[in-house]
């Protein structure tokens, strides 16, 4: 998909120069410099915690830096508000959607800036110009359906529009591809031309190179704080601009040993069962796990795998079928039950399911083992050893910053407070790991980490369920993957023979292989 | 600058000075009222400062104080709002009068079986709405204010059975027997300022927040009803019974309330007479609680401030100053201590502006 650049060399629209923003002693951006030119697609790639929001927040309005110099269209200016950003034709989309769920989309892009007709809002109005920009740009939406009824894809759009409608000729897109599909993301990146295309430019935050190499004509790289470099992407491969990110060599394929799969250790037979809606969304679901390999749950979100995992992990209940591990029936047991028979899992929602934000690191590493005789005796907390077993966790996986053992879960990052979820979970040593969307919202390097651990553990002759939305990861990891598709599995295919294609038709629940 | 900074930073630091603007409004009302501000704080002070017996009534007046603000708090470390505090007072004060007026037994028995008894009483009063929650998914808040009411009429009707009611006397239940009452000796007593009603109701209210803060922060039960609190999913996830935990909770501090009424009985009022309106005591808990963060230890402290606002109240008609001064500084302090995370920010986003 070859890009077509619409980049005018001539026309600076952004200049940031030497931005410097401290928050107390903590330099979040040191001196960094972005230049961004007329109909340029700019991305700016950084780890979690780089810097990358922060500088973005100083453009938008939200932060003052402390030193430096911001021009916009050749004007120097100092943005004291987003409502000054949107002055200046500067818009944002937010990584999480504002939209206001029971309004329309028309109802949304205008709303306070709605065109009048006397005191009433001209929704006819209102509804032709939302046409007409959705048109103009390519980008298909039913102005009149409710935004709680439409995809997150199209709530994107919404996003894009409600900013193109208030006039930005500069818009900055934070994470937009985080919770789309791969269909989705293409049909983003199409649209990113368009408005290209249009003059329009575009800052993409992100830490997908993939979607970098795919998208973006130039990418400024920051790390830690620091301006490292500004590159030209179609100069770069996606090697290099890792290792410009995280300042070291990141692998991407984890080195696997040839499989030997052993015994079956998750045997899922027929099972059924319904949503938190009452709605069937299991029907007849059959999977197996053996010893010694990754099987990648493949398929678009929605399709049962959520309530899949809930039922394994005794969140849920089930309808019928059979769920057993190593043998033993573990079909609706409890929470408890499951954990002792030998199931643990790292949870698609680390802040709902994963961790408890309140609680220490410490705490929350002995999530499943605080009345074990290891962590308490006579019901007294052992707070040394809780410690000591904390500070090991934390040593051996790399949790940043060191020495957080005290601190509370909630005040890490959220790649470090992945990484506290699979501390715990990778020492708790069980049987079965499944592991759900367990690189969302990582880096570069907390995902390589992330699948070296995965791999690991088959390595040790345990079984592993991934279940992912990124097909990349499940291709990457997957000793076999199964494709679920409304609530059964739809085709099947081993690690090796995998298409994206193939694959992407099955999630559609197009060609069934056996 | 640190230093400075953790202070800005710090829950103290906003609660005192909650505190100051707390009687600053105070002052204006007053003002507004026509009575001088200084005489009146002066009154409020001297009557709880004078002599040694003023302050031991502080002491005793916190002593419920505390109790029914160590319930409070422990239901917010555990992630209900027991606003039923009152109710579970008032049933273990009834319990602990019935047991201390029926039952005769030495007194190394007969005070610590009015006291389980009471402990009981508020506990089952807890554990029933906590029941409700569980099975029903009612609404904690809804049902404990319900059970404040019955506890209410109940202790009324009570209070008017014959077998508990003064003869010839009053609308109240006899005086418990002496040997339920927890009065220190006369010679201990006569020590604290010859105050006729110094008893050991403080040191078990210190001692019970030792024991909470114990259990909060050291136990497994602890650990087990602060992840529910905090977060019941993630709860959940790791193998904790929530229903378990929250009707645990809920037994636990309807336990310490009741325990609290049992003490202003056994110490203070000996009868339990009729109501003519609720005497609020769960309800100051709550304040209680929120001047403390929570904390137990610090309920000890804030349960000691509100007793002595509040025994100093009952000396403001001296300078015909309404007592209710009392309870508008109270409330205005919970206020500016609920939004003073606002305040904070305001002040860190001001400092961080200039650094």
């Amino acid at each position: 998909m070859g890009r077509v650049g619409h980049m005018d060399k001539n026309t600076v629209v952004i200049a940031m120069k030497d931005i410097v923003k401290k928050f107390g002693d903590f330099v979040a951006n040191d001196h960094i410099n972005l230049t961004v030119y007329k109909g340029e697609v700019h991305a700016i790639l950084g780890e979690n915690g780089a810097g990358k929001s922060t500088l973005m927040n100083v453009l938008y309005g939200l932060y003052r830096p402390t030193s430096g110099q911001i021009e916009v269209k050749g004007k120097a200016v100092s943005i004291s508000s987003p409502g000054h950003a949107i002055e200046l034709g500067i818009g944002m989309v937010h990584q999480h959607f504002m939209l206001v769920q029971p309004f329309t989309v028309t109802e949304n892009i205008v709303l306070g800036m709605e065109p009048k007709k006397g005191l009433m809002v001209d929704l006819k109005e209102a509804r032709r110009k939302v046409v007409e920009l959705s048109e103009r740009y390519h980008m298909k939406v039913d102005p009149d359906a409710r935004i709680e009824d439409i995809s997150v894809g199209m709530q994107q759009r919404v996003e894009i529009l409600k900013v193109l409608y208030r006039g930005a000729d500069i818009l900055i897109l934070d994470e937009p591809t985080a919770s789309l599909t791969p269909q989705e993301i293409s049909e983003l990146i199409e649209i990113i031309g368009h408005l290209t295309a249009d003059g329009k430019s575009v800052i993409l935050i992100t830490h997908k190179l993939k979607e970098i190499k795919a998208a973006a004509d130039t990418c400024t790289i920051i790390r830690q704080g620091k301006y490292i470099s500004t590159v030209d992407v179609s100069e770069v491969n996606e090697n290099e601009l890792a290792s410009m990110m995280v300042g070291r060599d990141v692998a991407f394929q984890v080195e696997k040993k040839p499989l030997v799969p052993g015994e079956v250790v998750l045997e899922v037979r027929d099972l059924k069962g319904k949503d938190y809606r009452g709605v069937q969304i299991l029907k007849g679901l059959n999977l197996s796990v053996r010893q010694g390999e990754i099987v990648g749950l493949a398929g678009v979100d929605g399709n049962g795998q959520t309530e899949f995992v809930e039922i394994l992990t005794g969140l849920r209940k089930a309808d019928s079928g059979e769920v057993r591990i190593h043998g033993k029936d573990v079909f609706n047991a409890s929470p408890k039950a499951c954990f002792d028979s030998g199931i643990t899992s790292i949870p698609a929602d680390r802040q709902k399911y994963g961790l408890v934000l309140d609680f220490s690191v410490a705490e929350n590493l002995i999530l499943q083992k605080f009345h074990t005789s290891e962590f308490s005796s006579h019901g007294i907390l052992k707070r040394d050893k809780i410690e000591s077993h904390a500070r090991e966790l934390i040593e051996k996986f790399d949790v940043r910053p060191s020495g957080c053992e005290n601190r509370p879960a909630g005040t890490l990052s959220g790649g470090n407070q992945q990484k506290v979820i699979i501390a715990r979970e990778i020492t708790n040593n069980s049987e079965l790991l499944i592991a759900v969307n367990p690189t969302r919202g990582l880096d570069v390097g907390a995902i390589e980490f992330v699948h070296r651990y995965l791999v690991e553990q088959r390595n040790k002759n345990k079984a592993v369920l991934l279940v992912s939305f990124e097909l990349d990861e499940i291709m990457s990891l997957s000793d076999r993957i199964e494709v679920i598709f409304d609530g059964h599995i739809s085709g099947s295919v081993a690690g090796k023979d995998a298409d994206e294609n193939e694959l992407g038709l099955m999630m559609a629940g197009g060609a069934v292989r056996g | 600058m640190d230093k400075k900074k953790g202070i800005l930073q710090g829950n103290a630091f906003y609660t005192l000075l909650s505190i100051l603007v707390g009687f600053f409004v105070g002052a204006i009302l007053l003002f507004l009222a026509g009575i001088s501000p200084g005489e009146a704080y002066g009154q409020l002070f001297e009557g709880v400062f004078g002599n040694l017996k003023n302050i031991v009534w502080a002491f005793i007046y916190a002593s419920p104080l505390i109790f029914t603000g160590l319930s409070v708090a422990f239901s917010f470390k555990t992630g209900v709002f027991n606003i039923g505090a009152e109710g579970q007072f008032v049933v273990g004060s009834l319990a602990a009068c019935a047991v201390g007026i029926l039952v005769k037994l030495p007194p190394a028995l007969h005070i610590p079986l009015c006291m389980l008894s009471a402990v009981a009483a508020g506990a089952v009063w807890g554990s029933v709405v906590g029941l409700l929650k569980v099975k029903r998914g009612i609404n904690e808040v809804l049902s404990f204010i319900m059970f404040n009411w019955i506890a209410y009429y109940f202790s009324n009707y009570a209070v008017n059975l014959q077998i508990l009611h003064k003869e010839g006397g009053g609308e109240a239940t006899k005086d418990i027997l002496d040997s339920a009452s927890i009065v220190f000796p006369d010679v201990i007593r006569d020590f604290l300022g010859k105050n006729r009603n110094a008893n050991f109701g403080f040191l078990l209210a210190a001692a019970a927040a030792v024991l909470i803060w114990f259990i909060i922060r050291k136990t497994t039960l602890g650990y087990k009803l602060r992840a529910v609190g905090y977060n019941n999913y993630a709860a959940q996830y790791g193998g904790i019974n929530s229903d378990r935990a929250v009707m645990t909770a809920m037994a636990i501090s309807g336990g310490l309330a009741g325990l609290g009424g049992a003490v202003q009985l056994m110490g203070m009022s000996m009868r339990i007479s009729q109501f003519a309106s609720q005497e609020s005591y769960g309800f100051q808990g709550i304040t209680v609680a929120l001047i403390a963060g929570s904390n137990p230890i610090g309920c000890i402290f804030s349960g000691l401030f509100y007793g002595a606002m509040k025994y100093g109240g009952t000396k403001l008609s001296l300078v015909d100053a309404p007592s209710e001064v009392v309870d508008i500084i109270m409330g205005t302090i919970i206020f500016f201590i609920a939004i003073s995370h606002v305040l904070r920010n305001l002040i860190l986003s001001r400092k961080g502006g200039k650094a």
